[in-house]
């Protein structure tokens, strides 16, 4: 079944409320005017995954009122700061994290992409993370002749992920070069919904210098062009970051009127970012 | 060569410390987006003639990757990262770091991006060096509010090895790990012993000959300023722009 080409409000309506929403991070094809969308239809009880970390865009859902839990191995704006609506969530109590780190979360996603139940990962022992993972368990490693503790870390299949490729196919197939832990997240999430900045003529999975980079239509639930989709988060080696943009919103948004006021300007009139 | 700012004395620091010697030889090093000054310092030790490879992680253009992030951890995982720098909201006189947040629940004072891959890093790479230009009684702590990452592991607990050494804005200290203690081991020029211990939160031993920290040459400089620059520009644009000044044309 070739995924359907579907407008950009249409793919934000596959979201259903509640789901848990895997989203990669700034540097790596984070679907922006997507989460932009969520925001428009007014998504709600979202279980935001980042994958490994938060940046951008969990910061808006949150500041938005989409977003009832997180987990993550950190949320940062990266130059530009700490997270304002995270944070200010953090302070205001309103929002639960399982918090997590970055092996943990590409571990438990491999897992889900293999059908097992859990996966070992080294390291670990001894930060009061483990202890605050319920879900975790140590045990001793049974290889190994002398006592040796090891973490296990369960599978992780999110509802759904959601990735602004480059590039697809009309047959489905998503590029996404050489960001190829995005191929895992897609491989262990029941579906994964992909915004992309244009659909190519031909089948990416025909062309040897293009097929290592791509996701294959067998795990995409739809696709939807959206350029820019990223701003003002950068793209590969298409586009780069809009660092006076970010540092705008981190400091728009420290105020919960701000950030009212950069969503009325860059969210919810769409039109006006067309422009830009 | 014009004043040498407080940044490139660390960068000539933190490369001493990398050619020290020590158990683990530095091949590879791996260096993340918050680190300009640990990726000058790499690059530094290896103008200097240490055969070393830097994978910057946040490197747009030709980043040594084509896994993504995950692949920075399962090479760590394996052992083929000998090199790693983290730092700490707090660090405490045990080498623990946090990284989560303050206060008791941590995050009740201050809540902090989150532990990122240092639960993972601080025991799979075999040498550490912390580094946090803040020197003050809140960041270096008695004990901190949360462990992101311990000092040191019990026996049996797999672990390659620990900090080498923290760097920060006054000083560098030397890590005992066998007793899980700092030492003074070198002053930044204007720094004296009081103003050190003032400063720190934790117990640390204090030698009887403390040498000032040595720094940077002017060859290193000319270096730092040259090709170092021009290789780590486009990574860390504002850090050059703000220590080099700007970009000759």
């Amino acid at each position: 079944m070739t995924p359907p080409l579907v407008d950009l409000e249409a793919l934000a309506a596959r979201v259903p409320d509640g789901a848990t929403v895997a989203l990669p991070p700034d540097n790596s094809l984070c679907p922006v005017a997507l989460a932009a969308a969520l925001i428009r239809r007014g998504a709600r009880d979202l279980h935001l995954v980042g994958v490994p970390v938060s940046g951008f865009a969990t910061d808006l859902l949150i500041g938005a009122g989409c977003v009832a839990r997180l987990t993550t191995s950190a949320v940062t704006l990266g130059e530009a700061g700490f997270a304002p609506r995270f944070t200010a969530a953090m302070k205001a109590g309103s929002l639960p994290v399982t918090d997590a780190t970055c092996p943990a979360v590409h571990t438990a996603l491999q897992a889900a992409e293999k059908g097992v139940p859990f996966l070992p990962l080294r390291g670990l022992i001894g930060s009061d993370l483990v202890a605050s993972r319920r879900d975790w368990r140590v045990i001793d490693n049974p290889f190994s002749a002398t006592p040796d503790p090891i973490v296990l870390v369960p599978a992780l299949s999110p509802d759904i992920a959601l990735i602004h490729a480059a590039a697809a196919d009309r047959a489905g197939n998503v590029w996404v070069g050489r960001r190829r832990e995005l191929a895992t997240i897609a491989h262990a999430s029941k579906s994964t919904l992909v915004t992309v900045e244009r659909i190519v003529d031909g089948d990416l999975t025909e062309d040897e210098r293009m097929a290592p980079g791509v996701i294959g239509a067998l795990y995409v639930s739809a696709v939807a062009v959206a350029e820019r989709g990223a701003w003002p988060l950068g793209l590969l080696d298409l586009y780069g970051a809009d660092q006076a943009a970010i540092d705008a919103y981190a400091r728009a948004a420290r105020t919960e009127e701000g950030f009212r006021a950069w969503l009325a300007a860059h969210v919810l009139t769409p039109a006006a970012r067309a422009a830009e | 060569m014009s004043a040498i700012a407080p940044e490139e004395r660390l960068v000539a620091a933190i490369a001493d410390l990398i050619a020290a010697p020590h158990p683990h030889p530095v091949r590879h090093a791996a260096v993340g987006a918050a680190s300009p000054i640990p990726a000058h310092a790499v690059l530094l030790a290896r103008h200097r003639g240490a055969d070393i490879r830097l994978s910057l992680l946040q490197k747009r253009i030709g980043n040594p990757f084509t896994e993504g992030t995950r692949e920075l951890f399962d090479l760590a995982g394996q052992g083929r990262i000998d090199l790693f720098f983290l730092g700490g909201a707090q660090i405490d006189g045990s080498a623990n770091i946090n990284l989560l947040g303050t206060g008791r629940p941590p995050g009740s004072a201050a809540r902090l991006p989150g532990n990122f891959g240092a639960p993972f890093m601080y025991l799979t790479v075999p040498r550490t060096i912390l580094f946090r230009e803040e020197h003050s009684p809140r960041v270096l702590v008695p004990r901190v509010d949360y462990v992101s990452a311990p000092g040191v592991s019990p026996p049996g607990v797999f672990r390659r090895g620990h900090a080498q050494a923290l760097v920060t804005g006054r000083c560098v200290f030397a890590f005992d790990a066998a007793r899980a203690r700092f030492a003074l081991a070198s002053l930044h020029p204007g720094e004296t012993r009081e103003g050190v211990r003032a400063a720190t939160g934790f117990d640390y031993d204090e030698p009887e000959h403390v040498p000032a920290t040595r720094g940077p040459s002017d060859d290193d400089l000319a270096a730092l300023r040259g090709p170092i620059r021009a290789a780590l520009e486009d990574t860390y644009p504002n850090f050059c722009a703000r220590v080099f000044g700007a970009k000759a044309a």
